[in-house]
């Protein structure tokens, strides 16, 4: 396979710009059925602009560990998004790795955040890193195995396989097991991304944060490599679920035609998927912290239903 | 050849230094250029490709009839000699200004003779050619351990968990010997070879047995869980650089047997060890990595993680176990292959970590988590490389440990496909539990990286800390070279385990594993699943411009100055309002407390109401299940039983007498 250098800039440019948008369309609509006006959809734009600008105030505890965290977690979740099919059937580096460097790719970015977190020796910071750490630990092996599902009917780990895998016959849309491993997917969904009932990624009460009391130190353009390597994140993971297990739209062949059409199908996705996290965001309450676990373990559970029903129904 | 050069150097380095006291240079100079002649030994034969004949020879003249002493060297032995060899070179490196510490108050010439013996009979183990030669090396082993453990023996501690040590080892060498006797008793020749293949020859039963046997002796010494008690205990007490060694090395020597037994002596294999095996495997991995959660003695911490990582090996070989029994070699070698790569990746980093570990140890004086802190600022070397083995161990990309793990978890899926029965279930839950385990590990990692290095420093030893002398620095910079090596260039590594595969599974792989030019590593086909380690550091270093010239366009202008951290308006923050290890862990030990069943004991001393609390003391307390559930009910059971005898040892001779003429009687009688 030789590398394709439009695709993969045009991929990591879309990567940058889709996901605020994204940010701000959710932010738009939760305040919209709040019965709030809310800020335009442009205005992660406004903020990354601002953050960049500001000056930057570092503790004086924080070691050479600090500053790593937000490269890490920027490059890492781009990374992670060049592996994932978004508009072609082809991911533009998906030969470089597959599910599980993408996986890996979001826990480097996270074990350094949380390392970030607990190094200007605040307590916030160490609570919302121990808190992340621990979620995180249980909502991935659900979502690897939800991916092992997939990976498993498709007969690679590779996401573009899966994907084109996807396109042969003799493949079911989301036949039972596939169905299973997808709302399993959602719940880690709603967890990495911080999500309510999980997190609120609206709060700064001290005592409900997770993922935002790690980020309480950093300022400037660290708080907006951060802040934009989250949204990146969320994207990838929408992205992932929407690409994966909905197959439609890609496009497999290079014209400007079927890439056209790979992009209105993506962001009709996404924006559905968008919508669905808005009501489930509007229609819940954020659960107490060892509540969570409980909700990740039927995440877990579904994964390996999910599992064995492969096993059935083969 | 250079391995008897590396015997000799050992053994040089052994006479040499019972003499001069002050001269730890000679031995553990003498032990790293071994080390290093080792490692090239190794690596001239796995390179030379799977045709290299296994070389052979006698150690020793015979001297006494019947017993030979004869090595060789073939793809398992060079592969588990070279993961000795460069973990032994580096140890001893480190060694150099390690051993510095215990001059004047500790002989480190007997130290320096230990440290070497220990390598030369493990290096023994991994070239025996004969059951005699192989249990006299295993045996030696268990003695020199000992030796090494104890060496600080003025702590009750230290001498307690020697005499664990001493007591798990040898019951395992009393099983190892069992099993070798079955096997003799069928074949009746002591050498190696007549053993290749013997389990055609035996029966059904008698085999099985074999392997149950094997796999309790060796499971000891690898650690799996239940049988692992000695490790956590041992590693802790013993001085770091021995930790680094047993943790590395001596461990694996269980692995390097279950492995030889397995699939050469008793092979092929039926459903049920595989599974065993895989099972055992994953347990060990899971609880590992949860016991190892709730320590904050950071050296017992590595100690349990340990045992995680030996369970993920076990899931290699296990996976491979399955494979032969069903009949796909090329699978059972992708596994074997998985395996294998990540004892030396555990050796790398495992290593890397116990030697930070000591370091650490040496400039705080503590073992406790909870005393440490701000050491990120105070020892940055040493932090740097600990963080290494940290990213490595917790098998996050691009470094060694997630090779390993990747090849583990395609081995695991593959093996879904290969046959009908109910357990292939087994191999998605394995990874399932394998995912778990590494997520975990790496909540544990940031605590212990986090709360070790970072922050403010938690007591006045953690503030007065130095950074390491420098050939500690060496040891450890030689170990994060080999996990970045192994972490990058997967494809030429799997090239060096052509010989091992052929020999146990008579299938060379290699060249299936690497598709762009040796850029790939791919899991037997392009299309089963791909990952490339160095493309990805490659992508991150290419993005970097991106924030690189959003700063120059918007950034470059703003200042960046340092404050105190936000305090909630509060006179400045004291260490004592930082996050504690045993904070950290918290919610993990919550989440799992079924297993754990903490016991906690709050006293609260108050003059009016129990909300103003004067003086509040707390404590938390968390027993292995095992050692509560299965050690002590088994000790004090024995200690019964062996009451019980003492009646028999009255001290009288009339009745010592009578005991002899009542066997003689008993013989007798036999004989008629």
């Amino acid at each position: 396979m030789s590398l394709d250098l439009p695709l993969i800039l045009a991929q990591t440019a879309l990567l940058l710009l889709l996901a605020l948008l994204l940010s701000g369309l959710i932010r738009k609509w939760k305040a919209l059925l709040q019965n709030r006006r809310g800020p335009p959809v442009w205005q992660p734009f406004l903020d990354l602009h601002k953050f960049f600008r500001k000056d930057m105030v570092i503790s004086e505890h924080a070691s050479w560990v600090f500053p790593l965290a937000p490269y890490l977690v920027f490059l890492t979740s781009l990374s992670a998004g060049l592996l994932v099919p978004m508009v072609a059937a082809q991911a533009p580096l998906g030969l470089f790795g597959g599910a599980l460097a993408l996986v890996g790719l979001l826990a480097l970015g996270r074990f350094f955040l949380a390392l970030g977190g607990l190094d200007p020796a605040s307590a916030f910071g160490g609570m919302g890193s121990s808190r992340e750490m621990t979620l995180s630990a249980i909502a991935e092996p659900a979502m690897m195995l939800a991916i092992f599902t997939l990976a498993i009917s498709a007969g690679s780990t590779n996401l573009s396989q899966i994907v084109l895998a996807s396109q042969e016959p003799g493949w079911k849309f989301l036949d039972p097991s596939h169905a299973l491993a997808f709302i399993a997917m959602f719940i880690v969904l709603l967890a990495e991304t911080g999500r309510i009932p999980v997190d609120n990624p609206a709060t700064h009460l001290e005592l409900t944060m997770i993922h935002e009391a790690m980020l309480l130190e950093y300022s400037g353009r660290y708080l907006a490599l951060i802040e934009w390597g989250a949204s990146i994140k969320q994207l990838v993971l929408m992205t992932l679920l929407a690409n994966i297990f909905f197959p439609v739209g890609l496009a497999v062949k290079t014209t400007t035609a079927t890439f056209g059409l790979g992009l209105l199908y993506l962001a009709g996705k996404l924006i559905v998927l968008a919508g669905i996290v808005v009501v489930v965001e509007m229609t819940n309450a954020k659960l107490r912290l060892f509540r969570v676990p409980d909700l990740l373990s039927v995440a877990f559970m579904l994964a390996m239903l999910a599992l064995v029903s492969t096993f059935l129904f083969r | 050849m250079s391995l008897c050069g590396y015997a000799a150097g050992a053994a040089g380095g052994l006479l040499f230094m019972r003499r001069e006291k002050w001269a730890a240079a000679f031995s553990f100079g003498a032990a790293a250029l071994s080390g290093l002649s080792g490692l090239l030994a190794a690596l001239l034969f796995l390179g030379s490709g799977a045709a290299a004949p296994s070389w052979q020879g006698e150690l020793l003249p015979t001297l006494i009839p019947y017993i030979k002493f004869s090595v060789r060297l073939d793809g398992l032995g060079a592969f588990f000699l070279m993961v000795a060899s460069l973990l032994g070179c580096a140890v001893s490196i480190y060694s150099l200004d390690y051993a510095k510490g215990f001059f004047g108050r500790k002989n480190v010439g007997v130290f320096g003779a230990f440290f070497n013996a220990l390598l030369l009979v493990t290096t023994l183990t991994f070239v025996a050619n004969t059951i005699w030669l192989f249990l006299i090396a295993w045996e030696l082993m268990a003695l020199t351990g000992y030796c090494l453990i104890s060496f600080e023996h003025e702590q009750p501690e230290t001498r307690q968990a020697g005499v664990l040590f001493f007591i798990m080892s040898h019951i395992d060498t009393g099983f190892i010997i069992l099993g070798f006797l079955l096997l003799f008793q069928v074949s009746g020749d002591f050498s190696f070879d007549s053993l290749h293949g013997l389990g055609a020859k035996m029966s059904a039963g008698k085999r099985d047995a074999a392997f149950a046997l094997f796999l309790l002796g060796f499971g000891i010494k690898a650690g799996i869980v239940p049988l692992h008690i000695w490790l956590p205990a041992a590693h802790p007490v013993a001085p770091s650089n021995v930790s680094a060694l047993m943790s590395g090395v001596l461990i694996k020597t269980g692995i390097y047997g279950l492995t030889l037994v397995c699939f050469e002596f008793l092979g092929p294999p039926p459903l049920w060890w595989g599974v065993t095996v895989l099972v055992a495997g994953t347990v060990s991995a899971v609880l590992g990595v949860l016991y190892a959660l709730m320590e904050h003695d950071l050296k017992r911490l590595l100690a349990y993680h340990s045992i995680e990582n030996i369970g993920i090996i076990l899931m290699g070989l296990g996976a491979s176990l399955v494979f032969l029994h069903e009949g796909h070699p090329v699978l059972a070698a992708l596994s074997l292959i998985a395996g294998m790569y990540h004892t030396i990746n555990h050796a790398a980093f495992k290593g890397l970590l116990f030697l930070g570990a000591g370091a650490v140890v040496r400039s705080t004086h503590t073992r406790n988590m909870e005393e440490m802190g701000g050491l990120a600022k105070r020892m940055p070397d040493t932090a740097f490389y600990f963080l290494i083995g940290a990213v490595a161990i917790s098998a996050l990309p691009p470094l060694n440990g997630f090779v390993s793990e990747w090849i583990t978890y395609q081995a695991l899926l593959q093996g879904f496909g290969t046959s009908e029965s109910l357990w292939r279930l087994v191999f998605p839950l394995g990874g399932a539990m394998l995912a778990l385990t590494g997520a975990l590990a790496a909540v544990c990692f940031v605590k212990a990286f986090g709360i070790t290095f970072l922050a403010q420093p938690r007591s006045e030893a953690a503030r007065n800390a130095g950074e390491a002398a420098p050939s500690m620095r060496i040891g450890m910079a030689v170990l994060t070279a080999a996990c970045l090596l192994l972490g990058f260039f997967p494809t030429a590594f799997v090239r060096l385990l052509d010989p091992l595969t052929q020999q146990l599974t008579g299938r060379q792989i290699s060249g299936q594993l690497s598709v762009a030019n040796g850029l790939v590593l791919a899991s037997l086909t392009e299309k089963a699943g791909t990952v490339s380690t160095p493309v990805l550091v490659l992508m991150g270093l290419c993005l970097l411009p991106i924030p690189f010239v959003l700063w120059l366009a918007l950034a470059r202008k703003t200042k960046t100055r340092r404050g105190p951290t936000w305090d909630c308006g509060q006179r400045g923050l004291t260490p004592q309002m930082e996050y504690t290890a045993t904070g950290f862990s918290k919610p993990v030990r919550m989440i799992f407390k079924a297993l754990f069943r903490p016991r906690r004991d709050t006293q609260r001393d108050y003059d009016f109401s129990p909300y103003f609390a004067t003086n509040v003391r707390f404590e938390s307390h968390i027993e292995e299940v095992f050692v509560q559930r299965l050690y002590r009910p088994l000790r004090i059971l024995i200690v019964r039983v062996s009451r019980r005898i003492r009646a028999l040892q009255a001290g009288s001779i009339h009745a010592y007498l009578l005991y002899i003429f009542i066997t003689l009687l008993l013989l007798l009688i036999f004989a008629l």
